[in-house]
C-alpha cells in the first residue's frame, strides 16, 4: 500500500494480508486465463466486473490504477466479498514497476505456450 | 441440487451473477475450491458470452455428488464458424465492450481450459447451446496445466 501511495476504500482488516505475485490487466478474459493462485490484481477497470472476476479467482486483493476512483457500488461489492480495494495514482506500468521492486514476481500465473 | 437462472442482456453490470450464485452453492456443499474456481470461471465466461453476443439466455447447473453440469442456452445470432471461436485471441465483441474488460477473445478457450467435457451447439439466427461439465477430484481433462 505503502508502495503504491495508495489510497483504502475497502478491506482495512486486510492490511496484513500476505501475497506473494501479482497480475496487471484491463482485460477481464485475460485474467481467467492466465490467473492461477492467489495474487493482486491491478486494473484500470472500474465496473463490477472487475470485482466479480477477482472473486470467482479467489483474489483478495484489487488495486485501480491511473487514479480512478471506486464507485460506491464497487466499494460496497469489495466488502461483500471480502476484498480489499485501493486506488494509486500510478500509471499501471509504474505501479507494477513499483510493486516488482518491492519484492514481487510474476508467478501464480499459468505458462503462456 | 439444480440451479437456474434467467441471465438479462441489458445490464452489463449484473452479468456474472449467475456464476457467483453457482460459486457460492459449491462452496457451501463443500467442493475443493479448485473445482469450484473452474465451474465458476467456465460459468462465467459463458454468462458473459450470452449477454454480449447473444442478449441474454438460461443458465441452467445441475450438482451432483461427483460434478457439476452447466448449460447455457440463448436465441441469439449464432456462431458462424466455431472453429474460429474458439480460436484464442479471436472475437467479434464491440469496442463498447472491451471498454467494458471484456471482447478479449478468451471465452470458449477459456472455458475449454477449465472444464472436463464441453460442446457447443449453435445454429446461425436461431441460438447457442453451451454444455460444460467439471468433475470434482482432479485437474481438467483437456485444459492447459
Amino acid at each position: 500500500m505503502e508502495v503504491l501511495e495508495a489510497r483504502m476504500a475497502a478491506g482495512d482488516e486486510l492490511l496484513d494480508l500476505e501475497v506473494c505475485a501479482a497480475c496487471g490487466a484491463d482485460l477481464m478474459s485475460d485474467v481467467m486465463a492466465f490467473v492461477k493462485e492467489k495474487v493482486v490484481l491491478l486494473t484500470g477497470l472500474v465496473n463490477p466486473q472487475a470485482i466479480r472476476t477477482a472473486d470467482l479467482l479467489d483474489i483478495k486483493v484489487v488495486v485501480l490504477v491511473r487514479g480512478k476512483c471506486p464507485t460506491d457500488d464497487l466499494i460496497k461489492m469489495a466488502r461483500e466479498n471480502g476484498m480489499a480495494l485501493l486506488s494509486t495514482r500510478y500509471s499501471m506500468f509504474l505501479a507494477c514497476g513499483r510493486l516488482y521492486e518491492a519484492g514481487l514476481r510474476g508467478g501464480g500465473v499459468r505458462e503462456i505456450d | 441440487m439444480k440451479l437456474r437462472f434467467e441471465v438479462g442482456g441489458e445490464d452489463f453490470s449484473l452479468a456474472g451473477k449467475a456464476s457467483s450464485e453457482l460459486k457460492r452453492a459449491l462452496g457451501q456443499l463443500g467442493v475443493e475450491p479448485e473445482q469450484v474456481r473452474r465451474a465458476a470461471v467456465a460459468m462465467y465466461e459463458a454468462e458473459i458470452n450470452m449477454v454480449i453476443h447473444a442478449g441474454g439466455g438460461i443458465a441452467e447447473a445441475e450438482i451432483l455428488a461427483d460434478r457439476v453440469s452447466m448449460v447455457l442456452s440463448d436465441s441469439g445470432p449464432g456462431i458462424p464458424d466455431l472453429e474460429l471461436a474458439m480460436t484464442e485471441g479471436w472475437s467479434t465483441a464491440t469496442d463498447y465492450y472491451r471498454e467494458l474488460g471484456f471482447g478479449a477473445g478468451m471465452g470458449l478457450p477459456n472455458i475449454k481450459r477449465n472444464v472436463d467435457e464441453m460442446s457447443v451447439e449453435t445454429s446461425v439466427g436461431k441460438g447457442t447451446r453451451v454444455s460444460m461439465v467439471v468433475r470434482f477430484g482432479g485437474p481438467p481433462a483437456g485444459g492447459g496445466s
